[in-house]
């Protein structure tokens, strides 16, 4: 299949590996964060652990949208799907995601109408079907999906669809980037930079990460090949002591982004002074909402929305683990209480965070390989 | 009924905490695994009941039957490569083959929806007769049920089914050793992804079939062929091949690592998954079969499923071995690892 089959050659893939093996200095650990979840997913489900030196360590980043999205946010939005003719739509991603009293799908097994879109403009469909009912699309995901979003708004105010609406949890990616760098217990040697968001917003916003911060950060792709050859810029850099912006997904990221992704949202979306984010608390400018002349589309303005807060369980450590102090297996709850069927945290709910990633793919490899050691 | 607590006896223990059945208990992973083994099979089966194979087996006056029930709720009725009706037989017919059974007779209760249309009913129907003809089994009775419009999606079509036991025949995970090798049969997650497209939800089109049809051609010959070499068998139906490989490990305790480049995928279920971010080793297949083959009988057994009708795709995917213990592995070529788990819940498409 092209496109795929190059990226996992294994040939390619043996250059690769040797020279991350030449370049990592045994006498140092490298700490590396992949920020996006969708690397944290590609990295387990590819085994590349296995391919790296032991000093070479991934620490999984914030960026998996469910995995960060308060539970208190889920609740609100069941609750207004409580309300009569309200039809619940969201991706496949959220109907696993618990709220205090159960997830959009045990919702639905107790006879809500959720419904499973695969698009936006899916769900301004069901709108257009369903004239004598309001569907509320419950919209997650960084500038990697708020874009999509926004033209579904534009196109409802066009087309003067108003039984539609949308609840708005859109996040933008540099804010936590900034919580984790100002976190005291953090210590991290350079950036694997997300790939689509970076499709939309560019690689510009990152430069502040490598002239303040001082760090280097590679925008990868999600192959094999994307992911060693995006370490082997990084070990590149580190061994020669710079610190830069690099672009390994040229072949999809444009450096300067995409200018109408980005006009869409900011026709549709404006910040939210704050926004509280799963295990990193409140962060100032993180999130989006509707701009005021799209009102009539925005859930939260249409409806009582309760603004439920919900404290995640005191024995889950998801706030460590988002920021990378603690790897998934040193939480308390780990595989046992907290698995992904079961999962109280929402790391362990989609498979992008970065527990059901460990728990799927990595966990009783990792028990074995410990049995045949004693 | 017996009031409880007014001389009710006690039932046996069960170990089942979910409150309410969800569709995740139907997927065929984990969640149906957990209700089985924690509260149907301790209610109905007896404790010490697990591992249920895909038939019972029933010896009668020395005849070694062989027995199966299943059930058949698909939607939609028809799709590219098959309907509601062919399944149905057709996998009646695959639970007794992969218990190593030559069907014999199959009963069929109709639950149908009032307003469904006669002619869909009789194109089933006809379906069913056709299918059962071509696999060589009679259709010997059963019942038909109508509930109201609206309790029911159309129709939906229970079965079960007797065989007979081929001679010298001896499956169950209980024979399966480490060194033995995995054979598939063929492409998989083409039923799957067919039913995933035809509901039409996706806006995706992609020329692809159902691969439902009886296995009993391609194993018929290979355990008549090799019969004890042939230790365990299973049709990977919901749950997929990830599902099925898992509750051999979790039988025996072993280990089976399989190799990822092996698998047999066509292409366009392969960018259906890569596109939702599925793993074609959860999808359904209605027409595939796994069977662990004793070492020193693998190149035979490989050269007569390939020599029978449909079994030309066929090839060894994996191995069984000690570690990983009880869990299923898969390599790639390029020298990562990953543990294949069962399917949790439904295959849900990833978006963002």
């Amino acid at each position: 299949m092209r496109f795929v089959d190059e990226f996992r050659d294994p040939e390619a893939i043996g250059r690769a590996r040797d020279e991350i093996r030449r370049l990592a200095d045994p006498k140092r650990h490298y700490r590396i964060m992949e920020v996006c979840g969708g690397h944290t997913h590609a990295i387990f489900r590819f085994g590349l652990k296995d391919l790296l030196p032991d000093n070479v360590e991934l620490i999984h980043g914030p960026g998996c949208p469910v995995c960060v999205l308060p539970m208190g946010r889920i609740d609100d939005g069941l609750a207004v799907a409580r309300q009569p003719g309200v039809i619940f739509a969201a991706f496949g991603d959220m109907m696993r995601v618990p709220g205090a009293h159960g997830s959009p799908l045990e919702h639905k097994a107790r006879g809500l109408d959720v419904r499973i879109v695969y698009s936006p403009l899916d769900a301004l469909k069901l709108a257009r079907n369903n004239p004598d009912r309001h569907v509320m699309f419950f919209a997650i995901g960084f500038e990697t999906t708020a874009p999509s979003t926004a033209l579904t708004i534009m196109r409802a105010r066009a087309e003067g669809i108003t039984n539609f609406s949308v609840f708005c949890n859109h996040v933008t990616i540099i804010p936590p980037i900034k919580a984790i760098l100002d976190s005291p217990d953090m210590r991290l040697d350079g950036f694997l930079g997300p790939g689509h968001v970076s499709t939309v917003i560019g690689c510009e916003p990152y430069e502040w990460i490598a002239s303040r911060e001082g760090l280097p950060i590679v925008v990868s792709g999600f192959e094999p090949l994307d992911l060693l050859q995006s370490l082997v810029m990084l070990l590149r850099q580190l061994q020669a002591g710079t610190a830069r912006v690099e672009n390994q997904y040229a072949r999809v990221v444009p450096w300067e982004g995409n200018r109408a992704a980005l006009g869409a949202m900011a026709e549709v979306f404006e910040l939210r002074p704050f926004f509280e984010w799963r295990g990193l608390g409140f962060i100032s400018q993180s999130a989006l909402r509707l701009r005021e002349e799209y009102a009539t589309w925005d859930t939260e303005r249409r409806f009582e929305v309760p603004g439920v807060r919900v404290t995640d369980p005191k024995a889950a450590q998801c706030g460590e683990v988002l920021k990378g102090v603690l790897k998934p297996s040193q939480c308390k709850l780990f595989g046992r209480e907290c698995t992904p069927e079961h999962p109280v945290g929402a790391l362990m709910v989609s498979s992008e965070g970065s527990c059901a990633a460990y728990h799927n793919y990595e966990h009783r490899k990792q028990a074995a390989r410990e049995a045949s050691l004693v | 009924m017996t009031p409880p607590g007014e001389g009710a006896t006690p039932g046996p223990v069960v170990r089942f905490r979910d409150p309410q059945i969800e569709m995740a208990h139907g997927a065929g992973g984990i969640a149906s695994r957990r209700l089985i083994d924690s509260l149907i099979a301790p209610l109905l089966l007896g404790s010490g009941a697990r591992g249920l194979g895909d038939a019972a087996a029933l010896p009668v006056d020395g005849a070694a039957l062989v027995m199966t029930a299943d059930g058949f709720v698909v939607t939609p009725l028809t799709f590219n490569g098959g309907s509601i009706g062919e399944l149905a037989i057709n996998g009646t017919v695959n639970d007794l083959v992969v218990s190593g059974a030559i069907p014999i007779a199959i009963t069929v209760t109709l639950v149908l929806e009032a307003g469904l249309p006669t002619a869909t009913l009789e194109a089933e129907l006809r379906a069913m007769a056709l299918t059962a003809a071509r696999a060589g089994v009679q259709i010997v009775g059963g019942d038909t049920k109508v509930v109201e419009h609206g309790k029911a999606d159309q129709m939906y079509i229970s079965t079960a089914g007797i065989g007979r036991r081929l001679p010298n025949v001896c499956l169950g995970s209980t024979e399966v050793r480490p060194g033995d090798r995995v054979l598939l049969s063929g492409p998989i997650g083409d039923h799957g992804i067919t039913i995933l497209l035809a509901r039409g939800e996706l806006d995706l089109e992609a020329d692809l079939c159902s691969d439902t049809r009886s296995v009993l051609p391609m194993v018929q010959p290979l355990l008549e062929a090799l019969g004890p070499a042939i230790h365990w068998m299973r049709d990977p139906t919901r749950g997929g091949v990830a599902s099925a490989l898992n509750e051999l490990a979790l039988d025996t305790g072993l280990g089976i690592t399989i190799s990822e480049e092996s698998l047999p995928l066509r292409l366009a279920v392969r960018g259906a998954c890569e596109l939702l971010g599925l793993d074609p080793l959860h999808i359904a297949n209605e027409g595939q079969f796994l069977a662990v083959v004793a070492p020193e009988a693998a190149d035979r057994a490989l050269d007569i499923v390939r020599a029978a009708p449909g079994g030309e795709e066929a090839r060894f995917i994996g191995e069984v071995g000690t570690e990983p213990a009880a869990a299923v592995l898969a390599q790639s070529r390029y020298g990562g690892t990953r543990i294949i788990d069962m399917l949790v819940g439904d295959p849900l498409p990833r978006i963002c």
